[in-house]
């Protein structure tokens, strides 16, 4: 087991790093610099150009900036945001905050929600129950997030039901502790409820099926012939025989807690590392884009890494085989 | 026959299978009983209709399968009555089941003791120390030498044998008064198939259960069963005492499966008594005796009605015109 764990970190650092040279080779490739735009300006003499791209070492050979850029990550700094004047991690701690709070709040009520929907349409299997569910997962599957979120935009818009736009109303700190929640949750609401409908019909799918599977199996029957009926013997005999795809789903939904609402982000305002980003990426502010990444990376590779152990945990058959196979 | 002792009374039970638009009929007309502690045993070839006739007796039949007519009546209830929430109660406490294979029956992620302990507590064990030490004690009563560390095993990690032992003690865990087993041991090999029906002989003279013992493979019965059913398309054929039909079969159906196993073991295909023909196709069943087709001892009255059940002698009952 240990040495599992250490051979999967080992493989985890070795990934990094290769996302890290591939980040940041094929931003530095990419056409443009920060300094385009001052470019266009005829009062700023090209010498003076050359000397703040010369102070940013923008005109260094890429192996040299990447080391630059190394050591830069070994200090903690993630590099430095040309735009804010900054190194990059103290600059994306506050918004990733937000982000983990929006991500994290949306991904814990898909699930709540998801887990009772998929076990109980897939019990009552072709009733008006499970038909309904069915109906709208397909419908909000095909729907495009970003229709959704407009259309949530124009309904709040309109009713006036919700605060949309940042995360804080005007007078935020003149709130108690209790007035400041009631707020955020407020500013949250929407993106939230955008989040969920897009992520939620994907989960209840992937899990009504693996529970409509298991309440066929011959065990099941079993339980039934003892006695155990209701929901004991769905929540306690079903669902944990027909977890394993949920948890591997759970593993990417943890991956995409700081990379699946960035969209969500830019369209409601929230303020998260998906404005940043967007900002970073259209002024060429390239170390925030690569941390950006990087980021992404590390969180995919943490993802799958707890739904191994969540598995390994969960099934006792996979425990039993060496789970250096898997 | 039926008396005041008995625990199940079947009376005219007939079961369909609804398949591609069309009823197919699994039980004709099923009357039988079973008295408290007896063990009756079914015989008969796959199709005969001998596991739905045992699992009609929990209910346990699956959504396909329709009641056509009858009664089970169990300790003076119509079980045929019951809503399925009365039913839970029943399975598991009062009627239990042995499955043929056990190692389909048991959860592959939970550990055997808290499978037996989830029987418990489905049927009122409260309190999680008393279900463990019930537990153990059921374990011990199977035959298990360290019930403890039996309990904490995932059902992969046992053998066959063990495994069947598990699903014996969740069926007899709440000390139920009828234990149906459909093939209990055809999934074992022959050793263990000796030593798990002395299991469930022991246990039963212990707990003076009644067994419904499900068989194709007439040397399962040996020793212990009193009575017997034999089925062929649906219908009981013959009925009688252990020893009245291995003894001296009426039917020839019956004599038939009689000869087969009275074989020694090692005779040369080309010389083994057969049936011959084969099994009928539940679809399409003749007008009148469904072994018609395959009778040797066939007569004319045979093929133009069914035969009706005669008693030629006491506690015996036979279906076939021979006997009429």
């Amino acid at each position: 087991m240990k040495s599992y764990v250490a051979r999967r970190l080992a493989r985890a650092v070795l990934l990094l790093f290769a996302v890290s040279v591939l980040c940041f080779l094929l931003t530095r490739l990419a056409p443009g610099s920060f300094f385009d735009e001052i470019r266009l300006n005829p009062q700023i003499s090209p010498q003076t150009i050359a000397a703040l791209q010369a102070r940013y070492g923008l005109d260094e050979p890429l192996p040299l900036r990447y080391g630059r850029w190394a050591r830069s990550v070994a200090r903690g700094d993630f590099g430095f945001s040309i735009a804010y004047n900054t190194p990059v991690a103290q600059l994306m701690w506050a918004p990733a905050k937000h982000t983990l709070l929006l991500g994290g709040v949306a991904m814990l009520l898909c699930w709540l929600i998801s887990i009772p929907l998929a076990v109980w349409s897939a019990a009552y299997e072709r009733s008006w129950f499970d038909r309904g569910v069915s109906a709208l997962t397909s419908l909000f599957i095909s729907i495009p997030e970003i229709v959704l979120a407009l259309a949530l935009l124009a309904f709040a818009m309109r009713s006036h039901a919700l605060p949309v736009g940042g995360m804080t109303s005007v007078g935020f700190d003149e709130l108690t502790a209790w007035g400041k929640a009631v707020d955020i949750a407020r500013h949250m609401l929407a993106p939230v409820v955008i989040l969920v409908l897009v992520g939620t019909p994907v989960i209840v799918r992937h899990l009504r099926a693996s529970v409509a599977e298991v309440l066929h199996a011959p065990f099941v029957e079993a339980a039934r012939g003892c006695g155990i009926g209701g929901a004991r013997l769905l929540f306690r005999h079903v669902l944990p025989a027909a977890a394993n795809p949920a948890i591997s789903l759970f593993g990417l939904s943890l991956a995409a807690l700081l990379s699946g609402s960035l969209l969500v982000e830019v369209v409601t305002g929230w303020p998260g590392l998906g404005p940043l980003i967007l900002d970073a990426t259209l002024a060429r502010d390239l170390d925030v884009v690569v941390a950006a990444a990087m980021l992404g990376a590390a969180m995919m590779i943490v993802g799958n890494f707890a739904a191994d152990l969540l598995l390994l945990a969960a099934d006792p058959r996979i425990r039993t085989g060496s789970p250096d196979a898997g | 026959m039926t008396h005041a002792s008995d625990l199940v009374r079947v009376k005219d039970l007939s079961v369909s299978y609804s398949a591609a638009g069309q009823s197919v009929p699994a039980v004709k007309h099923a009357t039988f009983s079973i008295g408290a502690g007896e063990v009756l045993g079914v015989l008969g070839e796959s199709g005969s209709g001998k596991s739905t006739l045992a699992l009609s007796l929990a209910r346990m039949l699956p959504a396909k399968a329709r009641y056509e007519s009858g009664a089970i009546t169990f300790r003076g209830r119509d079980l045929l009555q019951m809503s399925e929430k009365q039913l839970g109660a029943v399975r598991g406490a009062e009627i239990a089941i042995i499955w043929q294979d056990p190692a389909l029956a048991l959860n592959p992620v939970m550990r055997v003791g808290q499978q037996i302990a989830e029987v418990l507590r489905a049927h009122g064990s409260r309190d999680r120390h008393e279900r463990v030490e019930r537990v153990q004690g059921v374990l011990t009563e199977v035959g298990f030498q360290h019930p403890s560390e039996v309990a904490s095993a995932y059902p992969h990690q046992l053998s066959g044998g063990q495994r069947q032992r598990v699903g014996i003690a969740q069926a007899l865990c709440c000390r139920p008064s009828l234990v149906i087993a459909d093939e209990p041991t055809s999934k074992l090999d022959s050793a263990l198939q000796v030593e798990i029906l002395a299991l469930l002989a022991k246990l039963r003279a212990l707990h003076n259960m009644a067994y419904l013992i499900i068989s194709h493979d007439p040397a399962v019965f040996a020793g212990w069963a009193d009575r017997m059913l034999v089925m062929y398309a649906g219908e009981i054929v013959e009925e009688g005492s252990r020893e009245q039909v291995f003894g001296h079969p009426l039917h020839p159906y019956s004599q038939g499966l009689v000869r087969l196993s009275g074989a020694p073991a090692g005779t040369p295909r080309q010389l083994l008594p057969v049936i011959t023909g084969e099994p009928p196709d539940l679809t399409r069943l003749p007008r009148g005796c469904a072994f018609e087709p395959r009778c040797p001892e066939r007569m004319k009255v045979c093929a133009a009605s069914p035969p009706a059940s005669s008693t030629p002698e006491a506690n015996r009952q036979v279906s076939c015109f021979k006997y009429e």
